[in-house]
């Protein structure tokens, strides 16, 4: 996924006329209408890459965010197998943000970049992760439904126009799958269990119910950039398609576990075929998103504190690359 | 001091024996055994491959996509190069 590393030739700097922009803009939209997938240095509106940096990031951002909440319980695991698994699910997180991060850098802004805007509140990252972790039972509700959510979201994106994104979504779907079924196994065994399990399962799920219906997005109607980004192939499904999807195959899950949906107004639609869900609260969906959610500051300043001690690593670690360096060059001379 | 990003690299992987290397992205790295380790913790935690190449990005030179067409077209016109050019009578064996 390279980028800042190719042979220009010194030809960028001619900037179109409006009739070329014009022309190039219709070549652009065709490739994208015939399925063709966009390589970094091919030429595309700046829109188009804005959208994405600003889309790409952002998701980075939130694999790397998504890591505190379950990282809060690895130490308090109940067993050993819990424990290595979840290690394995915070590890994955973290590659996820860093093939989001490689792909995303593809379109020419630094990593440094999208770090400090992460870190001085510009960037935004999913709200959910904005929620706390208060119980074990909320590692299991977060890989059911978080990363059930996440999964349909993604799925569609192994197919975006843009080839380095499409590719990393991949690798992401690949992963994810483990992270849902480990969650959802988690939830079995604490269902299956004693009476003050199950309620520990059903208190997860009563509180993240909500929130990850939220993680789709505002609804149609109300979406900015969806127009758009079909048009451009970057999304393939609205908000409240994928919404709709997701509450389809999760609420039979739910009563397979023996849990109940916390919403009154949910029922089966025989005539549609679909499950029929309740208003979300989007007050407190642009809440949260304003950073007026239960963890905003905690995460940013986690997230911050992270980067401040591990600088003079990455600086000793550059210092040492340089030395060595220095000293072969020296040895070969 | 103002820190900026470890130089980046790109990664090849050899998932099996006699398969070649190919690209699965990148990383930032100080040097290029860091480079290594961390390709082998980002791209084969499920056993994807048995070897490793790093290459720092800025060493990689590429055709330009924007004269693809020009550039690849020498070899639009010469059908006679596939085996399907040339007519064999059929009672002819292994050929």
């Amino acid at each position: 996924m390279y980028t800042q590393g190719l042979d220009q030739n010194g030809k960028d700097d001619t900037r179109p006329t409006a009739t070329a922009e014009a022309e190039l803009m219709a070549r652009f939209q065709a490739r994208i209408d015939a399925e063709e997938k966009i390589e970094p240095r091919d030429w595309m509106p700046d829109a188009y890459r804005k959208t994405l940096v600003r889309q790409i990031s952002q998701h980075a951002h939130s694999e790397i965010v998504g890591m505190l909440p379950e990282g809060n319980w690895i130490s308090r695991a109940p067993t050993l197998k819990r424990k290595l698994i979840l290690m394995a699910k915070v590890q994955d997180e973290a590659g996820h943000g860093l093939y989001l991060y490689s792909a995303a850098e593809t379109l020419g802004t630094p990593r440094a970049e999208m770090i400090e805007q992460l870190l001085d509140g510009r960037a935004k990252y999913s709200s959910i992760f904005n929620y706390p972790t208060l119980t074990w039972a909320d590692v299991g509700a977060i890989g059911w439904l978080v990363d059930g959510a996440a999964i349909m979201n993604q799925i569609p994106l192994c197919r975006c126009s843009y080839g380095p994104y499409a590719r990393a979504m991949v690798r992401v779907c690949r992963e994810e799958s483990f992270h849902q079924r480990q969650g959802y196994e988690l939830m079995l065994a604490l269902c299956r269990g004693t009476r003050e399990q199950r309620r520990m399962a059903q208190d997860a799920l009563d509180r993240w119910w909500w929130p990850s219906l939220m993680m789709f997005g505002p609804s149609d109607n109300e979406s900015r950039h969806t127009a758009q980004s079909m048009a451009w192939k970057i999304k393939r499904f609205s908000n409240d398609e994928l919404r709709q999807k997701f509450v389809d195959t999760t609420v039979p899950q739910a009563d397979y576990l023996g849990l109940k949906v916390p919403d009154p107004d949910l029922h089966f639609d025989d005539e549609s075929g679909h499950y029929r869900f309740g208003e979300i609260d989007w007050e407190e969906f642009f809440e949260v998103l304003k950073g007026n959610g239960p963890c905003n500051r905690e995460r940013i300043e986690a997230r911050r504190r992270a980067h401040e001690e591990g600088r003079w690593v990455r600086e000793a670690a550059r210092a040492y690359a340089l030395k060595q360096k220095q000293r072969a060059a020296a040895a070969a001379a | 001091m103002e820190e900026k990003d470890w130089p980046l690299w790109e990664v090849f992987i050899r998932s099996r024996t006699g398969l070649s290397h190919r690209h699965v992205g990148s990383l930032h790295a100080a040097d290029a055994g860091m480079a290594l380790q961390n390709a082998r913790d980002l791209y084969t935690r499920r056993q994807e491959g048995i070897s490793i190449w790093v290459v720092p990005s800025r060493e990689i030179h590429a055709s330009d996509p924007g004269e693809r067409d020009a550039y690849f077209d020498p070899a639009d016109d010469k059908i006679y190069r596939h085996p399907t050019f040339y007519d064999i009578p059929d009672e002819v064996e292994v050929l």
